[in-house]
């Protein structure tokens, strides 16, 4: 994997969350990361650095990954103290080390709230989202013969939020960046997508107090209207679900 | 469609029922403090008329007393929800980061409203001490106000306490209308407007006072 030294490529020092398992102790470890190409991803850095710390026979750096196209929402951590890196846009595997200098020390951390569990290093348990998802995520459909398209009518700009609500890959990053690890961003997401469609209208009621209700079990925090979220959402998903999930539970709760 | 009182309930209990409280009480001192303004900038007008207002305020007795009562009640509920999502927010990330930098999506006023809130709590302790429970047989309110402000110390901890109304109500108007639910996207950046727009009208509508009566004395 070495590769040769030049303009294309940069040396940095890591200091990486290490944690043998949930209940252990963790502390940050400082790698050198050597040679390392700016056209590689943030992942294939951790690759590299990974297949050093195995030939060195240690533990290597534990982290999620997938699809690495930024579309699974798999990978995250906490680069310098931002969600998926300084970068706006992008999931920690479309970050690239051209974005970082020769010489740079950087910090990586898990996802940090009392919903999400550090399971090992850089990996967290974000069932809690399923959870959520399993409350009320969904829409009961009849099974049977296909409908004709376009049977139910849509507005194509209501079929654009709905749209935009649904690109939310669950990564969690929006909790992970909250000053308070609210999750009202990916619930608000989820909660918008269907309040938006006509298919989504029969369970919307039950759907909204069902989501919010497993959301504050989970032990997320309270929203403050921070935008951090936002502003960290790979996919860049506007608070303003947040402002529809208030009122999709407002109606739900009061009127029934 | 008909009243559930046991969702209300369970609507009160939830995140988005005490951001709701934050909001519907903090709206009541929005409205509060443009009446409470709108009543205070009569002192350009000079003593006289400065002085009929409070009487004519003071002749509405009973009402003034439930308006009152009202806004000690809205105080009582706005604080000790706020200290409880305070609390709950702090829990909910037990393991705090070794490194964490702003995204861009905070501002000032966002990520100081429990401390800009405890400090304006302070003030109006200060606040009804020297204008509300002081002595007021023996001169009129326009006396006592030149008198208070004559103190230099004073008036620079009330403008100061303005800055921090100011900075609370930045960020509280425009998130009551997000926790509302009446936000949406083309609306937001003229909310934001707005809400700043509030803020400077308060904090400079109340903070000038002391600034006017410091020259004209």
């Amino acid at each position: 994997m070495k590769q040769a030294s030049g303009e294309k490529c940069i040396n940095l020092k890591l200091k990486v969350w290490r944690q043998k398992a949930e209940e252990s102790n963790g502390r940050l470890e400082s790698f050198k990361a050597e040679n390392i190409s700016k056209d590689m991803s943030f992942l294939e850095m951790l690759d590299v650095v990974n297949e050093e710390i195995i030939l060195s026979g240690k533990d290597p750096i534990a982290l999620d990954h997938d699809c690495r196209e930024g579309i699974c929402g798999s990978c995250g951590a906490m680069v310098n103290g931002r969600a998926h890196g300084p970068e706006k846009g992008t999931t920690l595997c479309q970050l690239h080390m051209r974005h970082f200098s020769n010489g740079d020390t950087v910090v990586i951390e898990p996802w940090r709230s009392r919903a999400f569990k550090v399971v090992k290093d850089l990996v967290v348990d974000r069932s809690a989202f399923d959870k959520i998802i399993q409350a009320g995520g969904y829409i009961s459909v009849n099974t049977g013969g296909a409908p004709d398209g376009n049977a139910i009518p849509v507005p194509q700009e209501v079929a654009e939020k709905a749209m935009d609500a649904a690109e939310c890959i669950g990564c969690g990053a929006c909790a992970a960046a909250c000053p308070n690890a609210s999750a009202m961003l990916f619930t608000g997401a989820k909660i918008s997508q269907f309040a938006l469609l006509p298919q989504g209208h029969p369970e919307a009621k039950k759907r909204a107090l069902a989501m919010v209700g497993e959301m504050d079990k989970q032990g997320f925090g309270n929203c403050t209207n921070e935008k951090e979220c936002e502003a960290e959402c790979p996919k860049g998903i506007s608070i303003i679900n947040i402002a529809r999930m208030n009122r999709e539970f407002l109606k739900s709760s009061i009127l029934s | 469609m008909h009243w559930n009182s046991n969702r209300f309930i369970l609507l009160l209990s939830s995140s988005i029922g005490k951001k709701l409280v934050m909001a519907i009480t903090g709206l009541g001192f929005c409205i509060f403090l443009i009446s409470h303004l709108a009543g205070n900038l009569i002192i350009y007008a000079g003593n006289d008329a400065f002085n009929s207002y409070a009487e004519r305020l003071h002749t509405l007795g009973p009402l003034l007393i439930l308006a009152e009562i009202g806004l000690l009640l809205l105080g009582i509920i706005h604080i000790s929800t706020g200290a409880y999502l305070f609390y709950q927010n702090f829990r909910a990330r037990p393991v705090r980061y070794k490194k964490k930098r702003n995204a861009g999506g905070r501002t000032i006023g966002s990520s100081t409203m429990p401390y800009t809130g405890f400090l304006i709590l302070i003030f109006i302790v200060f606040h009804l001490v020297d204008f509300h429970f002081v002595e007021k047989a023996d001169r009129s309110i326009y006396q006592i106000v030149l008198e208070t402000f004559s103190n230099p110390g004073y008036t620079i901890f009330y403008i100061l306490s303005m800055v921090v109304v100011a900075t609370h109500i930045d960020h509280g108007f425009w998130s009551l209308l997000q926790t509302l639910g009446i936000d949406n996207l083309e609306c937001m950046p003229v909310f934001r407007v707005i809400s700043s727009a509030f803020s400077l009208f308060v904090g400079i509508g109340f903070g000038s006072l002391p600034v006017f009566i410091t020259l004209i004395t």
